[in-house]
């Protein structure tokens, strides 16, 4: 009974719809795992959706589910929309993995979109993804480049590849301007929560760090930072708001032009199975307007941007050493996509111990 | 630095206390209100937009006050007057707060709030090491004392705690010598819903002033558990809350220290000393029977 009633409830409070109905040519739907109030990640998986209406107007209906649990939940929440006339279905979570491909053999006719994951079981099934660690590079870069201590501080969530490329990103980024840079590294261990990555941020400043990153996706420590008077950059969105004094910039996740590209494919019947991966070239990585920094500091960071951008540089790019000192990459040579998809290593100069 | 750290200790356990006391309260009285997670984030929701809207963090406050009473409202008159399971009320109330909430929340997502100011009074707030932390911290931390100590001299000190405490040990024999069970019942949960409102508020206006989906992100469960490790006693719910707030704090200055203890061991420490000092507190059964009260969670139908 009691149990009942808690799968109940769990039911109702995972189904709260936002459809929109018109005699539309094409239906998509997104499969959110987070509240698309949490400023963050699907926050701004929605803010795609809403420029995609805005492109094609009448003529997409969407779609989308927020708050939905990875796992078995997850499979019927897709298995839903792929009955319920969705043309094309955005799993927007590394854990709808298996779900998405499961469902995706049944309906044959309806496309599949999975975010951040590698399994294309079926040849209605695409991968997308995006290198936010280019951002982190140019982060690194910015932070050596500002900091007085010499050290900074980097908020992060769970040990995966994902992560883990980041904080390298950004000691590489660091080191290629102050090769004795250091980074603290605090595992929050959550993707959010606001109070905890506050406390971080707090313990980190008390620690003497005078920038602050995050790879967890609240605005908390952006908001500890403006108050002990540090700098500190964004995450996923433009943060600015919450630090007009403090944010020096902040990795945009831009997945609008994405969903555009792909949408139309489905309209003009030219979909087909691909794995993206794209950066800030194909501008689904965007930089926040570079603020509160000295102009040199600026100048460098355009400068990496735009060497990013066309593809003339790779943040991955050797000589590299891992942790312990021995050699990953060789002088002038840049890192394989897949090995950086499994990263589970540190490079050399990261303070921590990274948790296997 | 000490004093940094023992402030952010403070303002992490601060929420924790004054949900905890609230709910002591109506699980004194008998009842067992597993939404207080719901009532928080509604009280945080609450306190933010009104405070956006007015400009005054008191008025949020205020407001938060107010909404999680009336939110606890709904748990009393359905497991009180209608006498449901309050486990499984409880529960529905914890997501029906973070459903609604987030849906009324929905505008303010990506808004810097109103922060409420810290205290400042001249010459003692500037004292070195100690005044910040004694004379310069947020108001509601002054609160969250006076609510604990206002909660231990009304449940062992008046007749009228002695009263509640009776009902929740033996609702029948309370019902017998006249007491009015169900309407004292229902002062304790909203009394226990006024707090928790206000833990709330303390989130989005002073620990993290902005308003995000779900930002109670499990203290309302936090606050349950820190009820049975005090094994139902205010002073010791004070003390549970700060050991709580300072393993938590410790464990991420352990990480940027960088001694090399595993993350996932530090992250769970919180937990794990609850546990032990759970343990440590349970050995005596019979002290342990005497605090717990006996009608916890049990319905009651009076006969007429």
């Amino acid at each position: 009974m009691k149990k009942t009633i808690l799968s109940l409830a769990a039911a109702a409070a995972v189904m709260s719809f936002g459809t929109v109905a018109a005699e539309a040519k094409v239906k998509a739907c997104w499969v959110y795992v987070g509240p698309i109030g949490d400023f963050g990640y699907s926050y701004q998986h929605h803010q795609g959706l809403l420029q995609a209406k805005e492109k094609f107007g009448d003529e997409l209906e969407t779609a989308y589910l927020e708050s939905v649990p990875e796992g078995a939940d997850a499979e019927r929440a897709i298995e839903r929309f792929a009955r319920s006339g969705c043309n094309i279905i955005f799993a927007t979570s590394f854990g709808f993995m298996d779900p998405t491909n499961k469902v995706a053999g049944k309906f044959p006719d309806v496309k599949f979109e999975h975010a951040t994951g590698y399994k294309r079981e079926h040849p209605n099934v695409a991968t997308y993804n995006s290198k936010f660690h280019e951002g982190r590079y140019i982060q690194g870069v910015i932070a050596a480049k500002e900091s007085k201590a010499g050290v900074a501080g980097y908020i992060a969530s769970f040990p995966i590849p994902e992560v883990v490329m980041g904080i390298n990103a950004f000691m590489l980024g660091a080191q290629s301007v102050n090769p004795d840079f250091k980074v603290k590294v605090v595992w929050a261990n959550t993707w959010f929560d606001a109070g905890k990555e506050a406390d971080a941020a707090k313990a980190l400043i008390d620690q003497g760090v005078d920038i602050i990153t995050q790879h967890t996706d609240s605005t908390a420590p952006m908001q500890v930072a403006t108050e002990r008077g540090i700098k500190a950059f964004g995450q996923a969105s433009d943060m600015i708001k919450f630090g007009p004094t403090t944010q020096l910039t902040s990795i945009v996740d831009d997945w609008g032009p994405y969903y555009i590209e792909r949408i139309q494919e489905v309209i003009d019947g030219t979909w087909k199975q691909s794995d993206i991966w794209g950066g800030m070239k194909e501008g689904h990585v965007v930089m926040a307007a570079y603020a509160n920094m000295s102009d040199d500091a600026k100048k460098l960071a355009e400068e990496t941007e735009a060497k990013i951008k066309s593809g003339s540089f790779n943040p991955f790019t050797g000589p590299v050493a891992k942790q312990d000192g021995t050699e990953w990459l060789k002088a002038g040579e840049v890192a394989e996509d897949g090995v950086l998809l499994g990263m589970n290593f540190y490079v050399k100069g990261v303070d921590d111990k990274l948790p296997q | 630095m000490f004093e940094g750290i023992l402030i952010t200790i403070a303002t992490a356990a601060t929420p924790l206390l004054i949900a905890s006391v609230g709910e002591l309260v109506v699980e004194r009285s008998g009842v067992l209100n597993l939404g207080v997670e719901g009532m928080m984030v509604m009280g945080a929701v609450t306190g933010f937009g009104v405070a956006l809207a007015t400009g005054s963090p008191w008025l949020g406050v205020l407001a938060a006050i107010i909404v999680g009473a009336l939110f606890s409202l709904l748990f009393g008159f359905l497991t009180l007057t209608l006498v449901t399971n309050q486990v499984a009320t409880g529960l529905a109330l914890t997501l029906l707060g973070l459903g609604l909430s987030g849906m009324l929340g929905e505008s303010f997502v990506g808004m810097p709030g109103v922060k409420m100011d810290y205290i400042y009074i001249p010459v003692l707030t500037d004292l070195p090491f100690v005044g910040k932390l004694v004379f310069g911290q947020d108001p509601l931390f002054y609160v969250s004392l006076l609510l604990t100590a206002g909660v231990a001299y009304f449940l062992f000190r008046t007749r009228a705690g002695l009263t509640l405490r009776s009902i929740g040990d033996n609702h029948a024999s309370a019902h017998a010598l006249g007491i009015k069970v169900i309407a004292i019942r229902y002062l304790a949960v909203m009394f226990g819903g006024a707090c928790a409102g206000l833990a709330g508020a303390y989130l989005s206006l002073v620990y993290t002033p902005q308003w995000i989906e779900n930002m109670t992100a499990g203290r309302g469960w936090i606050a349950l558990a820190l009820v049975v490790f005090a094994s139902w006693r205010p002073w010791r719910v004070l003390a549970g809350a700060y050991l709580f707030g300072a393993v938590s704090i410790g464990q991420l200055h352990a990480q940027a220290l960088g001694i090399g203890v595993p993350s996932q061991l530090l992250s769970s420490l919180p937990y794990l000393a609850t546990v032990v000092v759970l343990v440590l507190i349970s050995r005596n059964r019979r002290l342990t029977m005497v605090n717990t009260p006996a009608s916890l969670g049990r319905p009651f139908v009076p006969d007429r």
